[in-house]
């Protein structure tokens, strides 16, 4: 999840200006007159030692837990652990081909349906929707809620709804799709609205001014200028996607698949961080060092996919 | 600039012969030979009838019982000290105040005696006959041509590369871009970026361009330039322009609006109140109300 | 210059024309029928809450059909699978208070002194580099931090502190740490956007009195942004209780009714993700009682949700 940045010089009311302000300063001078200069100077400097060995051991935690995977995984290194299936008799040959594969199908699927979806809702909510209307704010609280949900009741979701239930499905790759798109609709919406919130009022109202439709304005006005901020929230929304296990073991992603899948095919599907959980769990060390390789692989294409978001923005985002 | 001033010479050699067409040859004569100093300046046709506008924003009101006419083909000021409602009033003549939910118009705004906000009436339609330049520059983030492109492009209008020339020209800003239609208008000096957007709003072919200070944000040399404009435009449009600038009212318009702010001081309510309505010439050397002259003469204010 | 000439064409000043129509030209039934279709988007979301309810309720229904409510709340055995079976969920739900505490007793300090740290004396030059660094680490899939915490810290920390890990490599305390590593980034970016949304006149009136950065911190911007802080906080709790990944690896599970540390736990989140991935039959007590898990799960996030929505509320209006 990226915060929302939340303005820089913001402008406050009056009532809560003073009562900040007075709080502020009544805690201020009893500080003063309850201190002595020589202990404050040795207890600010104990205290940013404290809050620098926080960002140390915060750094240091990501920092250690990709050199762990690298320094564990190195052996399994290899074109093998792209190209080969998994295989129970040698894991040394063992690979994650069938669950490249199925991650691959089931980002496509979760592109494929959160893309529209997720920018249309965000378009409805930021354009159209009058707040004053109850049904409009209960929406709002509602995708803001979904955000919140965890990733485990959007597999019991998946079971109950689309594998089973209603939509019956059953176990296949388009279900673990929908699953995850479910998962990640509110964060494409939540960031797709901030984009779209970022194009000032001013671009509307020029528009609107000749004669422009609000549809006409939207779509040839706000959304293209939108579109950078946009494409960033889905990337990370889709990076989420790629990483998340929980609701996929619920949804059918099996441990051991050997063959390529398909969308719609019943023979069974496996996920990348799926296999990477069912190396791990096994005892074998051999097993556990190409969890650790794939782990590597994930955190590649994962930091890969962020650094594109990154650039994207600062390369594309317009400065009003 | 030198090939400004000669536009400037021909548009005032050629005016009355207009006028004259329009009007009649022999009665316009015959007018000004009976009575040459007296022309009414009242009775030309006239675009907008105001009769006890008021708005209000949510439960407070903030421009009170307006009743004004606008005639066609002339510019007319609106003035008056920050928060008097010359935004508000300005943006109740295209329904721009239709994108702020707790806006609300009473009384009738008559365009060509038709009921702005009738029940029949498209706001959308509306606002292709009344275009509006704002404050701040706000060009697309788009290239230049397709600033201009866009409003042609999206009312569907022919000839795209034609009508994008004659508007830029029309704006005085073709000489300047003609070779970088391509580049975003983002680059564009703040006053060339204002000359686009007035560009834009003819590019539609509206009949009133409604102009909320376009020049706040433009240097003196700028500024110069799109009054030079707004002196040629109102040939082809009605023009309503919202200005700080006394000397710019001054110079550029035929009729002026002066609106004050008024206190209500037992409830503190405030809201926006005409004071007086007349000849550009009048207001500023003969007001009939003494708040009036105090503004203009920079006593208050 | 023939600028006047062509002029000429534009306008509609100089021709006497009857008055235009303000009437529509076309009735538009594209932009409601677009419009339409936008809400639709936007409705999913609610679709997606009422489904996730439905599918809960609707098994929890019949799972209290046959389990007494306070025998389920109260029940201080868990064997769901056993015969005879047990239904008492507190050893499960203690399970993930205790891994979340944890985590939080990590994370809190950790991510506050970060935000601390951030929004107060990083120069401008760090905060660019940690705070996109601590992004990335936030976006880091659970399933590593999982194999991290269990190949990696396990082994670690029973070599050091013995008594955390009492049934190698499964504990609670260690899962809680790994749970920890993640939450820093929430905590430490979300506190960090609250307290710069302070405004900077109140950072300045408290400098002009003299005191030094340590109290400006604590003193004035900490209180001053403690609606967001404690909104963060909530989040990241949330967040602890719904992971599954981590605790799966690493919590073992054995429904132990304890808060000790060491001891190994099964989870909530766990038990769902280890019951539903065998063959189950819908319409068995197992399968109920994923759902009836599931049910109790999403009420904590829910409610802890909105709570933090609320208070991310609060100090945008204070301050937007
Ligand atoms: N969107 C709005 N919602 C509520 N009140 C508004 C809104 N826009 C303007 N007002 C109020 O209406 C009154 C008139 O504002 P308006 O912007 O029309 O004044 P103005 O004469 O254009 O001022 P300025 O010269 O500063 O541009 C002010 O009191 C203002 O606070
Ligand atoms: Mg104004």
């Amino acid at each position: 999840m990226r915060p929302q940045s939340a303005g820089n010089s913001p402008e406050i009311s009056g009532s809560e200006r003073s009562r900040l302000a007075t709080a502020g300063a009544r805690a201020v001078t009893l500080a003063q007159l309850s201190s002595q200069p020589r202990g404050d100077r040795f207890k600010g400097g104990i205290f940013l030692a404290l809050l620098l060995f926080a960002v140390a051991i915060a750094l240091l935690g990501l920092v250690a837990i990709i050199v762990q995977a690298a320094v564990k995984g190195a052996p399994a290194f290899g074109m093998d652990l792209i190209t080969n299936g998994p295989s129970t008799l040698n894991p040394e040959q063992s690979g994650f081909r069938p669950a490249l594969l199925g991650t691959l199908y089931l980002i496509l699927g979760v592109i494929l349906l959160v893309v529209p979806l997720g920018v249309s809702a965000a378009v409805y909510l930021e354009e159209y929707a009058d707040r004053t209307r109850w049904w409009n704010r209960m929406i709002e609280l509602n995708v803001q809620n979904l955000a919140g949900v965890p990733s485990i009741i959007y597999g019991i979701l998946g079971l109950a709804f689309i594998v089973r239930g209603p939509l019956d499905l059953g176990f296949i790759l388009a279900a673990g799709s929908m699953t995850l798109a479910l998962l990640v609709l509110p964060t494409v919406i939540l960031a797709a609205r901030e984009a779209i919130r970022a194009v000032p009022p001013s671009i509307r109202e020029g528009s609107l001014a000749l004669g422009a439709t609000k549809w006409q304005t939207i779509r040839r006005q706000v959304l293209p200028a939108a579109i950078p901020g946009v494409v960033t929230g889905v990337i990370l929304a889709i990076s989420r996607a790629i990483g998340e296990t929980a609701p996929l073991l619920l949804v059918g992603a099996a441990s051991f698949v050997t063959f390529a899948p398909t969308f719609f095919g019943d023979n069974g599907y496996t996920a990348l961080p799926v296999m990477i959980f069912n190396y791990a769990a096994r005892p074998q060390d051999e097993f556990r060092v190409l969890a650790a390789a794939g782990v590597i692989m994930m955190l590649i294409v994962l930091l890969a996919m962020n650094s594109f978001a990154i650039w994207l923005r600062n390369r594309y985002e317009q400065q009003w | 600039m030198v090939g400004e001033s000669r536009v400037k010479e021909t548009l005032k050699d050629r005016a009355p012969e207009e006028q004259s067409e329009q009007a009649g040859l022999i009665q316009q004569i015959s007018v000004r030979e009976a009575a040459p100093t007296e022309v009414d300046p009242w009775a030309g046709e006239k675009v907008f009838d105001l009769e006890h506008v008021s708005v209000s924003y949510g439960s407070s009101l903030a421009v009170n019982d307006v009743s004004m006419t606008i005639p066609k083909n002339e510019v007319t000021a609106l003035i008056g000290p920050s928060g008097c409602g010359k935004s508000t009033l300005l943006r109740c003549l295209n329904r721009m105040n239709d994108l702020i939910p707790s806006a609300r118009v009473d009384g009738e705004v008559l365009y060509h005696g038709q009921n702005l906000y009738g029940s029949k009436v498209d706001p959308v339609q509306v606002r292709k006959l009344i275009g509006m330049v704002f404050q701040k520059p706000n060009p697309f983030p788009k290239s230049i041509f397709d600033n201009v492109a866009f409003g042609p492009r999206i009312l569907g209008l022919g000839d795209i590369d034609h009508r994008v020339e004659k508007a830029l020209r029309g704006a005085a800003l073709w000489d300047e871009v003609k070779d970088r239609l391509d580049d975003n208008a983002y680059g564009m000096s703040g006053g060339q970026q204002q000359r686009l957007c007035i560009a834009r709003t003819m590019a539609v072919d509206p009949e009133v361009i409604l102009m909320d200070e376009p020049c706040s944000a433009l240097d003196p040399i700028s500024t110069a330039k799109v009054e030079d404009l707004m002196n040629e435009l109102k040939e082809q449009y009605s023009i309503v322009i919202v200005t700080h600038n006394m000397q710019q009212a001054a110079r550029v318009s035929d009729k002026t609006a002066f609106l004050i702010v008024e206190m209500d001081a037992a409830e503190g309510n405030r809201w926006g109140q005409l004071v007086e309505y007349d000849e550009t010439d009048r207001i500023f050397t003969n007001p009939q109300d003494s708040r009036t002259e105090d503004y203009v003469t920079g006593k208050v204010g | 210059m023939e600028a006047r000439d062509t002029i000429g064409a534009f306008g509609r000043g100089g021709a006497d024309r009857p008055p235009p129509s303000l009437e529509a030209s076309s009735p538009r039934y594209g932009e409601k029928l677009i419009k339409g279709f936008l809400a639709s988007c936007a409705i999913l979301s609610v679709i997606t809450t009422t489904a996730i309810v439905i599918s809960l309720l609707l098994p929890t229904a019949d799972f209290f059909g046959e389990v007494g409510f306070t025998d389920f709340l109260f029940g201080t055995e868990w064997a769901p699978t056993f015969t005879p079976a047990a239904f008492g969920v507190l050893p499960i739900l203690v399970g993930t208070i205790s891994t979340s505490l944890w985590g939080m007793l990590f994370a809190v300090p950790m991510g506050l002194g970060s935000a601390i740290w951030l929004s107060e004396y990083a120069s401008p030059k760090a905060r660019k580099v940690v705070k996109p660094v601590l992004e990335v680490l936030a976006g880091i899939p659970t399933v590593a931090i999982g194999i991290f915490g269990l190949v990696f810290l396990s082994p670690v920390i029973e070599g050091v502190f013995p008594f955390m890990v009492n049934v190698p490599p499964f504990s609670a305390g260690v899962a809680g740490l790994a749970i920890g590593l993640m939450l820093v980034p929430i905590i430490a970016s979300i506190s960090d956007d609250a307290m710069r949304a302070v405004p900077g006149g109140l950072r300045e009136a408290a400098y002009g009195l003299g005191s030094t950065k340590m109290k400006v911190a604590t003193r004035v911007v900490f209180p001053a942004a403690i609606s967001g802080i404690i909104a963060s906080l909530v989040l990241a709790g949330s967040r602890a209780v719904g992971e599954t990944m981590v605790v799966l690896l690493v919590a073992g599970a054995s429904p132990n009714l304890t808060f000790d540390p060491g001891s190994s736990v099964l989870t909530m989140t766990a038990f769902i993700a280890q019951t539903a991935t065998g063959d189950i039959s819908t319409g068995s007590i197992t399968y109920d009682t994923i759902f009836a898990v599931g049910a109790l799960l999403f009420v904590l996030t829910l409610i802890m949700n909105i709570f933090a929505i609320r208070l991310v509320r609060k100090y945008r209006e204070v301050y937007e």
